[in-house]
């Protein structure tokens, strides 16, 4: 009969061009609807007792990286780090770090023995975390000198990476997200 | 579709929670208690439409799971989200609209009949229809052709007889 030549790959094609379109795409890479938001406000305490207002560091360029004591991949990037809070010591740069799932100890420990002097804030019930749309550590996001998110990075951050973000957002003035009516999206 | 168990289970809890074992509770509890059970009450309620939108919404750290059915620290952390959020008076979707806004429309475990979404919804309707067409078909081919046989048959049978 001739409806059956047509209906196998009628129904066939559909399906197998929908496998093909699924199963070639990286499932961990989830799009985020981050990107051109302005960055969620919080006020949180530091590893040093302090408070630590994000409000506070608008007009710098901050990297926000969240980590943990226990995450492996936390580890090669926090060189990187290191070495961007020496490159841009004298730019509007603000490294920040978010203690995601952490006690406060194994986080102190973990800065004393790896390095960096950049504040570490504790995040309680992970609000922080949450309001950021963090899946899980290593995340780090960019954010400008307005205040609005422009990039985010799931898993590690690369050497190169980092320092391609930073620079291309010190290089933007204040305000000109408004002066050119673009938005980072 | 992996969803429908976890979705007969919602429905399952959205019938038998709100209305069910609070109010049994209520009946059974001494007339002196009264005022004690009242907030539990609330409580209960809230309890339930907190695991209502939990249902709802993807754990980020397992993937696999709802917040509601993950034992993820991550869930958790939501779910006192979701209870704390419904106590500041949002609304369930205000609180899913949080959520989206913040992961994406990934979060949630039901895509929204929207765009190029409606192929999920609409896909098992039509291999649904599409199968039931084809058992048809084919039944009644093979009525057919037992009606044919059984007719040559007694054809044969009554040229036999002569």
């Amino acid at each position: 009969m001739s409806w059956k030549k047509i209906l196998i790959p009628a129904t066939a094609i559909p399906i197998v061009a929908l496998l093909a379109y699924g199963l070639t795409r990286d499932p961990n890479l989830i799009e985020s609807p981050l990107p051109g938001h302005a960055a969620f406000e919080f006020v949180a305490p530091t590893l040093d007792g302090d408070t630590l207002s994000l409000a506070d560091l608008r007009g710098k360029v901050v990297v926000v990286n969240f980590w943990a004591s226990w995450c492996i991949a936390c580890i090669d990037e926090h060189a990187h780090f290191v070495e961007a809070e020496r490159r841009y010591a004298d730019a509007d740069f603000q490294m920040l770090g978010v203690v995601y799932q952490d006690t406060p100890e194994n986080a102190r420990r973990w800065m004393q023995r790896m390095g960096g002097s950049w504040p570490n804030v504790m995040d309680p019930g992970s609000r922080i975390a949450i309001d950021y749309g963090v899946y899980g550590v290593p995340e780090t996001y960019f954010i400008d000198k307005d205040g609005r998110i422009a990039y985010k990075q799931i898993g590690p951050v690369s050497r190169m990476l980092l320092r391609q973000r930073v620079d291309s957002l010190l290089a933007l003035s204040v305000g000109h997200a408004r002066t050119s009516g673009s938005q980072p999206r | 579709m992996t969803a429908s168990p976890r979705v007969i289970a919602t429905l399952v809890t959205l019938t038998l929670l709100p209305g069910g074992w609070p109010a049994a509770f209520a009946e059974a509890a001494p007339q002196g208690q009264q005022t004690v059970t009242r907030p539990e009450l609330a409580d209960a309620e809230l309890e339930a439409r907190v695991r209502e939108i939990a249902s709802t919404l993807r754990c980020p750290t397992c993937r696999a799971l709802s917040v509601q059915d993950s034992p993820s620290g991550m869930a958790e952390e939501m779910r006192g989200l979701i209870r704390e959020q419904l106590r500041a008076g949002r609304t369930p979707d205000e609180v899913k609209a949080y959520f989206v806004e913040r992961y994406g429309e990934w979060i949630l475990l039901k895509p929204k009949a929207e765009g190029f979404n409606w192929t999920v919804w609409l896909l098992p309707v039509f291999v649904l229809a599409g199968g039931l067409i084809f058992v048809v078909l084919t039944a009644r081919r093979w009525v057919q052709q037992g009606q044919a046989r059984a007719a040559a048959l007694t054809e044969r049978g009554q040229e036999e007889d002569i």
